[in-house]
């Protein structure tokens, strides 16, 4: 298969690199635009999403994976990733800009500050077992759109996983929990999508 | 289904994840909102609040103390990413406040005045997390044995001289490098020279890595600072007074973002280093008298 592209501009992209190790999936390292060039797919880390935005700019990354996206690439994103995915962003920052892709809303720093950060077991639609989950100050999905779907909620119903065609968004890291299982599910997206 | 388990706030992952998130980011010094929002403006991926920065300190001397609770909340409603603060050196109390404060990362720092000669905090007790600084792999294992969730080389802060940044992330790095070449029966030896804890000890041997992100500090000046520290196998970078202390704080805090996430490409760092104005006022680490040492605070 073709490898999947990590953007390693700033935040937990080793993690993400190591887990389709682990899972003997090829992976490229993306922080050119050259990086984009033959992959079958595209993982958004976690990190800080205003710098993952900012940086994306400076390094002329970010048209070409908005091209992308809409040419139907395969994109994953967990936590920032999530909100660079994002149509529409609440508490962003005045000049924050997202990707999109996901039609939906999302709400940065949903929880509140990392003492409200915590880790839980999260059902997850088309995985059998429970996926093991960090939420790290994380955001939620508020609001979604035509065509999207539900993959994974909390308890109390708010909504932390959505799949829109080729895109997923996620507002945890199963890639901090030892968890394989979100990856292989993607790396399957990716194989059928045959980008 | 398998049955799940409850929701679990402050475990050593979730602490511990948060900087794993900040890995190949930027936390620069901040004494206002104002410079808060600058930080941010300029892609740091978290702010630490304190009252004075190094420089300061070292030029007005008395005792530097935690941040006034007024500030560090302006600091936290000034910008939407992460806000650190510091405490001194086992003085426990500081520590609760900054957590009533709900900071999302408590600084143990030799930077500000020790309250307490022989023992840290116990960080264990806390449910936000912990970074400490470090001189040698013993120092950094013991502050993960008391609790930190994240660890920084402490450098000569408040100086502009990256010559301590650089012995201190050489010697932790190259002392796992060391370890980890250690047969299984040499380990008992090797933790006790190291004073730190034999099952520590083991893991990192077994990893070949420290159990915590490691950030590198004290010191960071330019962006070629910056991605010296990056090569040298940094997780991250803190800029204290390198920063707001220079000529135009907005464009070198834009430049040394740059320069650490493109810190092993020579062109870009060419770049990032034109026209940024002056650098802050350095003090050669070899001038300063021994007691003005502030990485010689921590035990």
């Amino acid at each position: 298969m073709k490898p999947i592209g990590v953007l390693c501009l700033q935040g937990d992209f080793r993690e993400h690199l190591l887990t389709f190790k682990a899972l003997g999936i090829p992976t490229v390292r993306v922080r050119k635009e050259e990086g984009l060039i033959g992959i079958g797919g595209l993982v958004i880390p976690g990190g800080e999403s205003t710098v993952i935005d900012k940086l994306s700019k400076i390094f002329g990354l970010r048209d070409s994976i908005i091209k992308l996206i809409s040419q139907g690439l395969p994109t994953f994103g967990t936590c920032a990733g999530l909100i660079l995915l994002a149509e529409k962003l609440v508490d962003g920052t005045q000049t924050q800009q997202t990707f999109g892709g996901l039609n939906v809303v999302v709400q940065r720093n949903a929880f509140g500050s990392q003492l409200d950060s915590f880790e839980e077991d999260v059902d997850f639609v088309g995985i059998d077992t429970p996926v093991h989950a960090a939420f790290i100050r994380a955001p939620i999905v508020t609001e979604i759109g035509a065509d999207v779907s539900v993959v994974a909620k909390l308890e109390d119903g708010r909504i932390v996983g959505v799949q829109q065609g080729n895109i997923l968004g996620i507002s945890f890291h199963p890639e901090v929990t030892g968890e394989t299982a979100v990856h292989r599910y993607f790396a399957d997206m990716c194989k059928s999508a045959n980008f | 289904m398998t049955e799940k388990s409850n929701d679990k706030q402050s475990t050593p992952l979730v602490k511990r994840g948060l900087a794993e998130m900040l890995k190949g980011g930027v936390i620069m010094d901040v004494v206002t909102a104002d410079q808060a929002k600058i930080a941010e403006d300029a892609g740091a991926v978290a702010v630490m609040a304190l009252e004075r920065v190094p420089a300061d300190i070292r030029a007005q001397g008395g005792v530097a103390r935690m941040s006034d609770p007024d500030l560090i909340d302006q600091i936290i409603s000034a910008v939407s990413i992460p806000v650190m603060a510091k405490a001194r050196i086992g003085h426990f109390v500081e520590a609760q406040i900054l957590q009533s404060l709900k900071v999302d990362y408590i600084d143990e720092s030799e930077v500000l005045s020790p309250a307490d000669y022989v023992h840290h905090i116990d960080k264990w007790k806390f449910d936000v997390p912990f970074v400490c600084g470090a001189t040698n792999l013993g120092e950094a294992l013991r502050r993960v044995t008391e609790g930190a969730a994240m660890l920084r080389s402490k450098g000569e802060a408040g100086t502009g001289d990256v010559s301590e940044a650089m012995k201190h992330i050489r010697t932790i790095l190259g002392e796992v490098r060391a370890l980890s070449s250690k047969s299984e029966d040499e380990l008992y030896v090797a933790a006790k020279e190291l004073q730190a804890p034999l099952e520590l000890v083991r893991e990192v041997a077994r990893t070949g890595k420290l159990p915590v992100v490691l950030f590198t500090a004290g010191g960071i000046a330019t962006p070629a600072d910056a991605a010296l520290m990056m090569q040298m196998g940094a997780d991250g970078v803190f800029v204290g007074s390198g920063i707001f202390k220079s000529g135009n704080p907005a464009a070198r805090a834009a430049a040394i973002v740059k320069a650490t996430t493109s810190f092993d490409d020579p062109d870009v760092l060419a770049n990032v280093s034109r026209g940024l104005g002056e650098a802050m006022v350095g003090i050669n680490v070899a001038d300063l008298p021994a007691p003005h040492r502030l990485a010689d605070r921590g035990w």
